[in-house]
């Protein structure tokens, strides 16, 4: 009885593990279905890979501004288990303090000399993460925590509203159309060029500036106290409570922290794109999610991967299908993992997904 | 009759506020007044039921001869079409979000769908169709001469239950698995993808054929023509009042009706704990499945109805703004209280169409410079936080929602509603 009882469970356990296979090579698979077609289609056309081999340069640039708008989602995600709708357009704000005030304030335009670039990108690049840092921080203590014991459908509606208020603010700061900035690194100079793959200043700058960040996240998260305060309050917040973990400070510091590097991605978004609108939060907050959830919510390194996964493919679309395209392609893709793969790439199976 | 000095002093207060409110809109002065003391009358009794009937009577009278105090083809009536029209697409939001407790952000989709739906059946969209003489069925005066499909409004109407209930099964299937919030993003994303299919309708890629005309709009659209009486006419707002207001009373029949079924219990006893729910043997997948199935034909039916009455079927009123636009009805007027959302989406018309243009002077003459109609958003937005914030349980509560939404009874590990990790830390006391 016992024993068929531990066979039944064996079985279940293989089965589970076959379908966790399938789907996992599953997703990979289809995610390699747009680069392998259209490698196939330039083999085949043009004789070179180069046209593709481009398309994944700008594929990564674009991926490492999502994996850094990634980060936010999935760090408050994996500390209170809520998809911080606001957050891209916290992302959206860091990039209208840049290029709509503080480049004015400045004085930086396409006429400064390298230095001065140089210096008024660090201080831009410090001001917008502040200013975003402060703005998500502040979302938090109004729209989030006094909800923290409803029902959570509660906070998501707030956060939604949130994301409306945010969005008005953008309408009322630069108006309702894309407006076209200042271009001061000339993001679509060539930098230098390898058998017809060209490297512009805009791809050096994305990932000359994200993989620091990443890495600084990395330092903090494992190394400093406070990221090991965070991760416990992740883990269990009852049980880190109990340790002597102030856990409301804590959630503050999260989102700080997913304020601060989405600041950071407003600017080199706006630096990298050269035209800035009130609705970008929104577009870029969804590519984002679908990155943090492709490499399975709550895991840092799957939002990296997560994040440069969907550049690729977001250019791919961009650049073959029609960029009016992009949105219904990635959301096609969030689906697809949503039914199949809940947990993502390197994600555990969680309890929400579960 | 004997009444609560409480409520009737609350019973002042609503009905002044509901006669200054009608003013406020352009509203009739007589009909103001009697809106006022019928709301009086509601509150005030609202312990005798025969008081209740004798209001709800009145009220229905009211409402039918409101259009009779009017100019017909005036802002007035105007907005109070699309109050009804956008009431039965909050009605069926509520079916999904309040009654059953999933999240739908994506409720676009079906308004698309069922407006698409009279794009395709009552216009020249297909205007190759029979040699381009047209397929005419049950249509008569002006829409029977035109080349293009053109069906009578009912037969619409089914096609746009049919694609939607249909369609809102589809996409709450893949998220039978997921629980809370990754259900709003993919209902999210279905809306999205559905309105880029629209916007870019006219131009797809891979040769296939056109479904929509983009941004451009399917227009004209054929006025709405029932048997027995003249096809409607754009200049008089009467007779398309009184069809949405009948379109409406049917939806809240039905909500009624379901609310109290057999299926509206299952429904509720889903939102307050999957867990319990499926263990006394309701079906889950079937449950679930019909929420968004019944909440989606209500979109579609508004859909057609708006279609007809706009005249077109343009991309642009597919934004997600739209869905935030009917949630916010449901929010205000309180998750899963049918009186509450027929207010909110009443209320919320009115403040989009005619407040915030009306007041488009405010910002000159307090020496600002913008337009207030680009306040939208953050008025919505606005409204969701401090609603959910203050007021969860929305401006006419249900009761058995605000237990959940004030005292956290049922937040347990219910789907959409919370996870193992809400649960509050058992007291022991000795």
């Amino acid at each position: 009885m016992e024993a068929s009882a531990a066979q039944r469970n064996e079985g279940g356990r293989r089965r589970e593990a076959t379908f966790d296979a399938i789907s996992k090579y599953g997703l990979i698979a289809a995610l390699l279905v747009l680069p392998v077609a259209y490698g196939i289609t330039d083999i085949s056309q043009e004789g070179s890979l180069a046209p593709l081999a481009n398309n994944l340069v700008d594929g990564l640039s674009n991926g490492a501004i999502w994996a850094l708008i990634a980060l936010g989602y999935t760090l408050v995600y994996g500390i209170i288990e809520l998809i911080n709708f606001a957050h891209g357009e916290v992302f959206m704000i860091g990039s209208l303090t840049a290029a709509s005030w503080f480049w004015g304030v400045i004085g930086l335009s396409a006429a400064t000399g390298t230095v001065g670039i140089v210096v008024g990108l660090l201080a831009s690049l410090l001001v917008c993460m502040l200013i975003s840092g402060a703005l998500n921080t502040m979302i938090e203590r109004v729209a989030y925590r006094p909800l923290r014991n409803a029902p959570k459908l509660a906070p998501l509606i707030t956060a939604v509203g949130f994301s409306f208020i945010l969005q008005n603010v953008g309408i009322l700061w630069i108006g309702g159309s894309p407006e076209s900035i200042v271009d001061p690194i000339r993001a679509q100079r060539e930098l230098f060029a390898i058998a017809g793959v060209s490297f512009s200043h805009g791809d050096l700058l994305a990932v000359g500036a994200t993989v620091p960040l990443v890495l600084a996240l990395v330092a903090f998260m494992t190394r400093s106290r406070l990221g090991k305060a965070m991760r416990a309050t992740a883990q269990d917040p009852e049980a880190a409570r109990l340790m002597g973990i102030n856990v409301d400070t804590t959630i503050s510091l999260t989102f700080m922290i997913g304020g601060l590097l989405a600041g950071a991605a407003g600017l080199i978004y706006a630096l990298y794109q050269t035209n800035i609108s009130f609705f970008q939060g929104f577009t870029a907050g969804l590519i984002a999610f679908t990155a943090a959830v492709m490499g399975g919510i709550g895991n840092l390194k799957g939002a990296v991967l997560g994040g440069l996964i969907i550049g690729i493919i977001q250019q791919i679309s961009d650049n073959r299908i029609g960029g009016e395209w992009t949105p219904a392609v990635v959301f096609a893709y969030l689906v697809l993992i949503m039914i199949f793969r809940p947990q993502g790439l390197l994600g555990e199976e969680t309890r929400e997904a579960g | 009759m004997t009444a609560d000095p409480r409520k009737i002093g609350i019973g002042v207060v609503a009905g002044v506020l509901a006669a200054f409110a009608g003013l406020l809109v352009e509203m009739d002065l007589t009909m103001a007044v009697v809106l006022a003391l019928l709301v009086f009358g509601r509150i005030a009794f609202a312990d005798d039921a025969r008081v209740r009937l004798a209001m709800l009577a009145g009220l229905l009278l009211w409402v039918l001869v409101l259009p009779l105090f009017h100019d017909p083809a005036g802002g007035f009536i105007d907005t109070a079409v699309l109050a009804l029209a956008y009431s039965v697409m909050g009605l069926g939001l509520n079916i999904i979000v309040g009654f059953a407790g999933l999240l739908d952000l994506g409720y676009v989709a079906f308004f698309a769908l069922g407006a698409l739906a009279a794009g395709w059946f009552m216009s020249n969209f297909f205007s190759g169709t029979n040699g381009g003489d047209g397929l005419h069925v049950l249509v008569s005066g002006v829409a029977a001469e035109l080349p293009g499909l053109h069906f009578n409004f009912l037969f619409v109407v089914v096609v746009a239950v049919i694609v939607c209930t249909i369609a809102g099964m589809l996409i709450g299937l893949p998220t039978l698995r997921l629980r809370g919030d990754y259900i709003a993003i993919v209902t999210l994303a279905f809306g999205e993808i559905i309105g880029r299919v629209v916007i870019n309708g006219d131009d797809l890629p891979f040769g296939l054929p056109q479904v929509t005309k983009g941004r451009q709009g399917i227009t004209p659209i054929d006025k709405i023509d029932l048997p027995l009486l003249a096809p409607f006419e754009a200049l008089n707002l009467r007779p398309w009042f009184w069809a949405a207001l009948v379109l409406l009373l049917a939806v809240l029949f039905v909500n009624y009706r379901l609310r109290d079924s057999r299926l509206g219990r299952a429904w509720i006893a889903l939102r307050e704990d999957e867990v319990a729910a499926s263990s006394m043997g309701v079906p889950v997948v079937r449950t679930k499945l019909l929420a968004y199935g019944t909440g989606a034909a209500f979109g579609g039916i508004a859909g057609a109805f708006l279609a007809s009455l706009l005249n077109t079927v343009n991309a642009d009123q597919f934004q997600f703004y739209f869905s935030v636009f009917v949630l916010s009805m449901v929010i205000l007027g309180g998750l899963g209280s049918i009186e509450g959302v027929l207010l909110g989406g009443v209320v919320l018309t009115y403040i989009n169409f005619r407040l915030i243009p009306g007041l488009s002077d405010l910002p000159a003459s307090i020496g600002l410079d913008f337009d207030t109609t680009q306040l939208n958003y953050g008025i919505f937005g606005f409204l969701l936080v401090i609603m959910m914030v203050m007021r969860p349980e929305g401006l006419i509560p249900e009761r058995r929602r605000r237990l959940e939404l004030r005292e956290g009874i049922g937040v347990g590990t219910t789907a959409g509603v919370g996870g193992p990790g809400d649960e509050k830390v058992v007291e022991v006391r000795g």
